[in-house]
C-alpha cells in the first residue's frame, strides 16, 4: 500500500521547493530524492532478486475508471538503479557547487533549479516504468521540459539561452518521430503502449516502424549525426546537470531503442547492421571531434557521443547475434552494451564532476589556460585520472570490463560467420580498437594538460582545492568503478540475468557461470596487478630513503630561461593528429603570410579552427541555403499597402482563372 | 610458469646481443652482452634528480609501466604448456594492459611541463594508437582460423590443422608481430633510440628526466617487452606439439634472431621521417589485413 501512495506523494511535494526559505530548499530537496530513491531501488532489488516477472504499482486511476501502472521489469530496475545512483551523487556534489551562486541568483532561481532536478529525475524514472505511449510522451516531455530549465540557470549570459532553445527545438524534433510511431502503432493495433509493439511487429514491416522510433531516440541519445544539442548543451549547463544529463538522461535514448528493439520479430539483421554501423560512425568521430576540442566540458561531451558509440555497437551485434540465432553473440553484446550504460553513467558523471571543481577554482574551461593543478587540487586530479583511466576502458577499471565482453561477442562469432558478416564483424574490431586508441590519446591530453606540468595563466596558479563535500560523492564514484573493474564476476551476473531474460534467451544454451573463467581471469589479472604495483612502490621508497635524491629544473636541452608558455599545449598536444585528421575535422587557420619585401613584420593573429562536419553539413549548410532563399522570397515583403491589393488581386485572379479551366 | 621464466630468462640476454650485433656490424669491438644488465645496476646503485615541476605522477609512471608488462608476461603460453591465467579474450587485456603502462609514461612526459617531452608523448600517443588495429585485426584472423579466443588455445591449435598455408600466415604474423614490437619499443625505422637529438626523439624523449632507480625500471620494463613480444613470435612460427625440451632450446634461438634481425635493422636502415611514420605504421594494419583475405581464402568463405 505503501508502495503506491508514496509515489504520488512525492509528485505533490516537490511542489513545496517553491515555497521553504532559502536555508532548508537544498536539504528538502535532499530528502525528497533520498526517500524516492530509496522506495525505487526498493522496488528494483525486490525485482532483480525474487522470482516475480513483473512488478505493478497503480499511480493512479483516470476519470474513466483506467488505472495508470507503473510496470518494472528486468530492464526498467536495471535502469532505475543506473538513474538513481547518478542522481544523488550529482545532488549531494551540487551543494558545494550551487555556493558561489547563491550571491548573483535570486531564491527564485534555486527553486526552479532544484524543482526541474527533481523532476528530470522523476520524469526519467517514469520513463522507464510508464508502457502506455500517451503518457510516456508526456513524461518524455517533462523530461525535456525540466532538462532545459536546468540547462539555462546561467540564462542571463546569451549564449546559453541560445543553447537551451536550440536544445528544447531538437528534443522535441525527436519526439515528434517517436509520436508518428506510436500514431501508427495506434492505427495499426487500436492500442498505444509497448506491449502493443508485438502485434503490430507481428504484421507489419518491422524496420520502417523502427527507423522512426530510432531517429526519435538516437536524438536524445546522440547518435552521430544527430548529435548537435549535445556539445552545446552540457558545457553550458551547471556540471552536476551536465553529469546526471550525460550520464544518464542520453542513456532514456538507449532504453527507448532496447524497448522497441526487443519485440521485433523479422527485419532483424538489417536493423542489426544499421545499429552497428551507426554505433561505429558515432564512437570513431565522436572521439575524433573530442580530441580537437579545448573545452574540457565540451570534450568531455564528446565523449559522450564516443560513449553511446560503444553501447549501441554492443546493442547492434547483439540484435545480429538475434538475427543469426547466435546465443553467445547476443548475450555478450546486449551485456556489454548494457553494462556499458552503466559504467559511462559512473565515470562519465565523475568526469564532469571533477572538471566543475575544476571550472570552480579556475574559472576557465579553456584548457590552455590551465596546468599544474595536481599540486593545487591533489583529490580532483586523482578523481579525474580514475574517470580518465576508466572511459579509455583501461584495466583494471570499469569500462575495460564492458568493452571486454563487446570485443569477446565480436571475436567468437568470427569463425561461424558468413564472408559479409565476417567483414563487418573485422571491420567492428577495427572500429573499437581505433576508439580505445583515440581515446587513450584524448585523455592524456586532457589530464596532462590540465592537472600536470606549470601552470599557464594566472588562474590556474590560483587554483585550491574545492570543498569535502564535493569530493566525497566523487569517492563513491570511484569505489563502484573499482569494484566493477575488480570483481566483474559479480557485476556482471546481474546484467546477463537481465538480458537473458530481456531477450529471452534460455539458461541451457548460456549456462549462467559460462563467462566467469574470462571475468575472473581478470579478476586475477587485477589483483596480481594492484599487488605488484604497490610492492613496486612500497620497495621503491624503501630504497630511496638510502639514496642521495636532488632536485633541479627540468632538463631544457641547455637552455635555462624556461618559462611555463614554452610548455607543450594542447593544440601542440595534437599537432601531428590533426595533420592526419584534416579532412575529417575540417580544421582551419586563419593567418597572414608575411610577405617577402616586408622588413618589420606588424602585429599578426593566428586563430585555427575546427569545426564539427556533420553539424556544418547537415544542419547549418540546409539552414543556410532554406533561409537564403527565404531571403530572397522577401523582396516580396515591400511594406507598401498598394503591393499587398495587387497580390490579393493576382491571387484571387488565378483561383478564378484555375476554376473556369476545370483545374480545381 | 615456464613461459614466464624463460621470457625473464630472454629478457637478460636480449639488449646484450643486439648490441653485439650492431658493434660486429659496424665493425666495433664493443661492450660484452651482459653491458645493458650492469647498466641497470649501476642505475639502481645511484641516487635520483628530480625535477622540481614534477609531482606523484612522474614518481609512480615507472613502477606502472613495469607492472603491466609484467602481467602481459602472465597470458603469454609456451609450447603445450598453458600460459598462468589464460582465458577466452585474454589477448585483449594483454593490448590493454600495455596500453595502461603506455598511458602512465605519457602522461609522466606531461608532468615535466618540458616541450620536448611533450614532444615526445604526442608522438607515442599517435603511434601507438595507429598500430593498435594492426593487432586486433591479426587476433582476429587467428581467433577466425583456428575457432578459439585465448593465446594458448590460439597457438596450440595453430598447426594442427595440417593445413599447408599455414606457414603463409605464420610468416605474415611473425612480421607483423616483429613490426608492431619495433613501435611498440620505439626502435627503428619509426625511433632511433640513438639519435642525440631531442627534437628527432619519441621515447627517448619522454624519459629524458628520469634517473636511477626508475630509469632502471623503464629500462627493465622494455627488456621484458622486446622477450615478450619474442615470445610471441615464437609461438607463432615454432609447433607446439614439438618435444619440449627441444623447444626450450629453440625459444632462445628465436629470441635471439630476432634480436639479431633488430640490431642488423637498426645498422643499417634510417629512421623514418617523422610524418612518414603514420603511412608506414598504417601498413603494418593492411598486411594484416591480407592475412585476413587468406584465411577467409582457406575458411571457404570467400571464393
Amino acid at each position: 500500500m505503501l508502495n503506491s501512495i508514496l509515489f504520488p506523494i512525492l509528485l505533490v511535494l516537490s511542489l513545496l521547493i517553491f515555497f521553504i526559505p532559502r536555508p532548508v530548499k537544498y536539504f528538502f530537496t535532499l530528502i525528497l530524492l533520498v526517500t524516492g530513491i530509496a522506495l525505487t531501488t526498493s522496488w528494483s532489488i525486490r525485482l532483480m532478486t525474487g522470482s516475480e516477472q513483473v512488478l505493478e504499482i497503480p499511480l493512479f486511476v483516470t476519470a474513466a475508471g483506467s488505472a495508470l501502472n507503473l510496470v518494472i521489469d528486468r530492464l526498467s530496475a536495471f535502469f532505475i538503479i543506473v538513474i538513481n545512483f547518478t542522481v544523488f551523487t550529482g545532488f549531494l556534489y551540487a551543494r558545494g557547487y550551487l555556493a558561489p551562486y547563491y550571491l548573483s541568483k535570486s531564491p527564485l532561481r534555486f527553486s526552479i533549479h532544484y524543482f526541474s532536478y527533481i523532476w528530470l529525475w522523476l520524469s526519467m524514472l517514469m520513463v522507464v516504468m510508464i508502457h502506455d505511449g500517451l503518457f510516456f510522451l508526456i513524461v518524455w516531455e517533462i523530461m525535456a521540459l525540466s532538462s532545459f530549465f536546468l540547462v539555462t540557470f546561467d540564462a542571463e549570459e546569451r549564449d546559453i539561452m541560445k543553447t537551451g532553445i536550440s536544445y528544447l527545438i531538437q528534443m522535441h524534433a525527436g519526439m515528434f518521430f517517436i509520436l508518428v510511431a506510436f500514431l501508427l502503432v495506434f492505427k495499426a493495433t487500436g492500442q498505444m503502449n509497448f506491449e502493443a509493439l508485438k502485434d503490430y511487429y507481428a504484421v507489419n514491416r518491422n524496420l520502417p516502424l523502427f527507423m522512426l522510433f530510432f531517429i526519435g531516440f538516437a536524438i536524445k541519445a546522440g547518435f552521430i549525426p544527430l548529435h548537435t544539442w549535445l556539445p552545446e548543451a552540457h558545457p553550458a549547463a551547471l556540471s552536476h546537470v551536465s553529469g546526471v544529463m550525460s550520464g544518464v538522461m542520453i542513456k532514456m535514448g538507449i532504453y527507448g531503442i532496447l524497448r522497441v528493439l526487443i519485440p521485433m520479430q523479422s527485419d532483424l539483421l538489417a536493423t542489426g547492421v544499421i545499429i552497428l554501423v551507426v554505433s561505429l560512425i558515432s564512437g570513431v568521430m565522436g572521439v575524433m571531434m573530442a580530441i580537437a576540442q579545448h573545452d574540457l566540458k565540451r570534450l568531455l561531451a564528446y565523449h559522450s557521443i564516443e560513449n553511446i558509440g560503444i553501447i549501441g555497437a554492443g546493442i547492434g551485434l547483439g540484435v545480429i547475434g538475434l538475427a543469426l540465432n547466435n546465443q553467445v553473440l547476443t548475450l555478450l553484446g546486449f551485456s556489454g552494451g548494457l553494462l556499458h550504460v552503466l559504467n559511462h553513467s559512473l565515470f562519465k558523471s565523475l568526469l564532469f564532476f571533477s572538471a566543475g571543481s575544476v571550472y570552480q577554482s579556475t574559472h576557465t574551461r579553456n584548457i590552455e589556460r590551465m596546468g599544474g593543478l595536481m599540486k593545487k587540487m591533489p583529490w580532483t586530479a586523482m578523481l579525474f585520472l580514475t574517470g580518465a583511466l576508466a572511459i579509455s576502458g583501461l584495466p583494471p577499471f570499469n569500462g575495460f570490463i564492458s568493452e571486454y565482453l563487446i570485443y569477446l561477442g565480436m571475436f567468437k562469432s568470427l569463425p561461424g560467420a558468413s564472408l559479409s558478416n565476417s567483414i563487418l564483424i573485422l571491420g567492428s574490431v577495427v572500429g573499437l580498437s581505433l576508439i580505445g586508441g583515440l581515446a587513450i590519446f584524448c585523455f592524456t591530453k586532457a589530464f596532462g594538460i590540465v592537472f600536470l606540468g606549470e601552470a599557464r595563466s594566472a588562474n590556474a596558479a590560483g587554483a585550491a582545492e574545492v570543498k569535502k563535500s564535493m569530493i566525497i560523492p566523487q569517492i563513491l564514484i570511484v569505489a563502484f568503478i573499482m569494484l566493477i573493474g575488480l570483481g566483474s564476476p559479480l557485476a556482471v551476473k546481474p546484467v546477463f540475468d537481465i538480458v537473458a531474460w530481456t531477450t529471452g534467451l534460455s539458461n541451457q544454451v548460456v549456462p549462467a557461470g559460462y563467462f566467469a573463467p574470462g571475468l575472473q581471469g581478470i579478476s586475477i589479472i587485477g589483483g596480481v596487478f594492484v599487488m605488484l604495483l604497490s610492492s613496486l612502490l612500497i620497495y621503491r621508497r624503501y630504497h630511496l630513503r638510502r639514496k642521495e635524491i636532488t632536485e633541479g629544473p627540468t632538463w631544457g636541452c641547455g637552455y635555462t630561461a624556461i618559462t611555463p608558455r614554452q610548455q607543450y599545449t594542447a593544440t601542440s598536444f595534437i599537432y601531428n593528429y590533426n595533420h592526419i585528421a584534416r579532412p575529417v575535422l575540417g580544421t582551419r587557420k586563419k593567418m597572414e603570410e608575411i610577405g617577402e619585401n616586408e622588413i618589420f613584420p606588424g602585429r599578426r593573429t593566428f586563430v585555427s579552427h575546427s569545426d564539427d562536419v556533420f553539424r556544418k553539413v547537415l544542419i547549418d549548410r540546409p539552414v543556410d541555403l532554406i533561409s537564403g532563399l527565404l531571403k530572397k522570397i522577401a523582396v516580396m515583403q515591400t511594406g507598401q499597402i498598394r503591393h499587398y491589393i495587387l497580390y490579393a488581386f493576382v491571387f484571387m485572379l488565378s483561383v478564378l482563372l484555375l476554376a473556369i479551366l476545370n483545374i480545381i | 610458469m615456464a613461459g614466464f621464466v624463460l621470457i625473464l630468462a630472454a629478457a637478460v640476454f636480449f639488449p646484450g646481443v643486439i648490441l653485439r650485433t650492431k658493434s660486429i656490424a659496424s665493425g666495433r669491438k664493443g661492450p660484452g652482452v651482459m653491458q645493458p644488465l650492469r647498466d641497470i645496476i649501476v642505475l639502481i646503485k645511484k641516487g635520483s634528480v628530480f625535477s622540481r615541476t614534477t609531482g606523484l605522477i612522474f614518481r609512480v609512471a615507472p613502477a606502472v609501466s613495469l607492472a603491466t608488462v609484467i602481467c602481459a608476461m602472465l597470458l603469454v603460453p609456451f609450447a603445450e604448456q598453458k600460459a598462468l591465467v589464460s582465458f577466452e579474450g585474454d589477448f585483449i587485456l594483454f593490448s590493454y594492459l600495455l596500453a595502461l603502462g603506455r598511458f602512465f609514461m605519457i602522461i609522466a612526459a606531461l608532468d615535466t611541463g618540458s616541450s620536448f617531452e611533450g614532444m615526445g608523448a604526442s608522438r607515442e600517443a599517435l603511434f601507438s594508437l595507429i598500430v593498435e588495429p594492426a593487432f586486433f585485426i591479426l587476433l582476429a584472423t587467428f581467433a577466425m582460423f583456428t575457432g578459439y579466443t585465448s593465446f594458448s588455445d590460439i597457438f596450440s591449435h595453430f598447426f594442427i590443422s595440417g593445413n599447408d598455408y599455414v606457414l603463409v600466415y605464420s610468416i605474415i604474423g611473425a612480421y607483423l608481430f616483429i613490426q608492431t614490437a619495433m613501435v611498440e619499443n620505439s626502435r627503428l625505422p619509426v625511433d632511433d633510440p640513438k639519435t642525440h637529438l631531442e627534437l628527432t626523439m619519441i621515447h627517448e624523449v619522454m624519459i629524458l628526466d628520469y634517473s636511477g632507480f626508475d630509469k632502471a625500471l623503464i629500462h627493465i620494463g622494455t627488456y621484458l617487452k622486446f622477450a615478450l613480444y619474442g615470445s610471441l613470435i615464437y609461438n607463432m612460427v615454432v609447433p607446439a606439439e614439438w618435444n619440449t625440451f627441444l623447444q626450450a632450446g629453440l625459444f632462445f634461438i628465436v629470441q635471439a634472431v630476432f634480436a639479431v634481425i633488430i640490431g642488423l635493422t637498426e645498422s643499417f636502415r634510417a629512421r623514418n621521417k617523422m610524418n612518414k611514420n603514420p603511412k608506414f605504421i598504417l601498413t603494418l594494419s593492411a598486411i594484416a589485413w591480407i592475412a585476413f583475405v587468406v584465411v577467409l581464402i582457406l575458411t571457404d568463405k570467400l571464393v
